[in-house]
């Protein structure tokens, strides 16, 4: 019950005098209150908990994090190749590290 | 779909894993508040991806789990009289009370309803104006701006039949009781993304101060978890502790000001029992006297209701992080998501219940 999901506003009207939308989580469109993140247009990403759209995703943030992520090491692999490789050639979880690939592939 | 599957991304997160064996050289134990972060560190194998000196310690954020069993008691006194629509998010309804559960009252002729927003409880309550609808109001900062919204909207549109039993909680206080605790272990803390969207950051520095201790804000998918404690793990080694945001694109250190704005208006803080843990003072919600109207718990007079928890189940020691749900005498034995014992055993976030789900019978190692 407590946990966010992400999904993308597709459709925002007023209800009963409360700003609602309908939003769109990888193909499951549920009626969501707004009322609480005033600034959500369509088409902007928002994580939604119990019905109630909480925050908006920062694209830029979004897209900076991931490019850190892509970034990250490689100035270690630069100087110190081996230990890297190492690193690479051990991985600690042996098994499919993220079953989540086929889930999110659903998603 | 987008922002979830490029934080699944399985070359990346065994890139940041590589990162944090390199960084680490010691031990260290490092807390996720929240449930809904232990059940991704278990269903994705991230602590199988760390290195052995990586200990994570799964932390009390799962509000189904710390719901009191007094509460439950009461809920289903309510639930079980004539006249009364009792509504709920689903996971509450197989957690066992002292004698039964909100579902065999439903068995036993009760109206008991579930619910995805509390919204859809006054919505009830509109169409139904001849009974009472009660709806259990649970959970930490992040279900709390949709509890609050609903009382807002059910004195807004004057119902008299609209009420809430509530058994809300604060994760600030949580961090506090834990640092304070004579058996704490926990050097760090991921703290949960959203509670953190919605009321931002800015009250933990003085926690980060006073204990010393590094705290992360930390997102829910496997890569956000390993920059949360590649981030922790960086302050660890370097002796540092501070108030550091790996989820920005969720989370800005003022939080949500209309969400806050309401929460102070509907919302006081007061003490709390936590199941397994006992009473936490400052360490939750209640209705604010503008709305006391509202409150189930006087409404239907089941406040002289108490009972003691059980000594089988010890989620208390769970939800405090000194015992492993594997570690437990009753797991996967006495206690199984079909039979449980306690609330860690039902809720989707609760430890046990991961544990038991992701098949990790055994303790790693």
């Amino acid at each position: 019950m407590c946990l966010g999901v992400p999904g993308q506003v597709k459709q925002i009207y007023e209800a009963n005098g409360t700003r609602m939308g309908k939003v769109n989580f990888g193909g499951i469109v549920k009626e969501v209150c707004l009322a609480y993140v005033p600034d959500l247009t369509v088409g902007d990403y928002t994580i939604v908990h119990v019905g109630f759209a909480l925050t908006k995703i920062d694209e830029a943030s979004a897209n900076e994090t991931l490019k850190m992520f892509h970034d990250l090491g490689i100035l270690e692999e630069e100087l110190n190749p081996e230990d890297h490789a190492e690193s690479q050639l051990a991985p600690a979880c042996a098994v499919d590290p993220f079953g989540l690939s086929q889930g999110a592939k659903q998603a | 779909m987008k922002y979830l599957n490029e934080f699944r991304d399985g070359e990346l997160a065994q890139k940041l894993a590589a990162e944090i064996k390199h960084l680490t050289t010691r031990h260290w134990a490092i807390m996720e508040v929240c449930g809904g972060q232990t059940h991704s560190i278990i269903r994705n194998g991230i602590d199988q991806l760390l290195p052995p000196e990586i200990e994570l310690i799964h932390g009390p954020g799962c509000p189904v789990c710390v719901t009191p069993l007094e509460m439950i008691d009461k809920a289903l006194a309510i639930a079980a009289l004539p006249n009364v629509i009792f509504c709920s998010f689903g996971d509450m309804l197989r957690v066992p009370g002292s004698s039964k559960d909100l579902f065999t009252i439903k068995s036993e002729g009760g109206d008991v309803r579930i619910v995805y927003s509390p919204l859809d409880a006054v919505k009830i309550a509109r169409e139904n104006p001849d009974k009472q609808v009660v709806f259990f109001g649970i959970g930490f900062e992040t279900t709390a701006p949709a509890n609050g919204m609903a009382v807002f909207v059910a004195k807004q549109q004057g119902l008299k039949n609209f009420s809430m039993l509530i058994s809300h909680v604060l994760v600030p206080p949580a961090i506090q009781a834990i640092m304070t605790s004579p058996t704490n272990r926990v050097q760090a803390f991921l703290a949960a993304g959203h509670v953190c969207s919605v009321m931002g950051y800015w009250q933990y520095p003085p926690l980060a101060d006073q204990f010393q201790v590094p705290i992360v804000v930390t997102g829910f998918e496997p890569l956000d978890v390993l920059e949360g404690i590649r981030r922790t793990v960086k302050q660890l080694e370097a002796g540092e502790a501070f108030v550091d945001n790996a989820y920005p694109r969720a989370v800005t250190i003022e939080g949500n000001k209309p969400a806050q704005k309401l929460l102070g208006e509907v919302f006081e803080v007061s003490d709390r029992a936590w199941r397994g843990i006992g009473v936490i003072p400052q360490s939750g919600w209640r209705l604010s006297q503008a709305y006391g109207d509202f409150d189930a718990e006087s409404r239907f007079d089941v406040s002289g209701i108490r009972t003691q928890e059980s000594s089988l189940c010890r989620s208390g020691e769970v939800l405090q992080g000194t015992l492993k749900p594997n570690q437990c005498p009753a797991f996967g034995k006495q206690c199984t998501p079909r039979t449980p014992l306690g609330a860690t055993m039902v809720s989707s976030e609760g430890a046990c219940a991961a544990y038991f789900n992701y098949g990790r019978f055994e303790e790693a190692g």
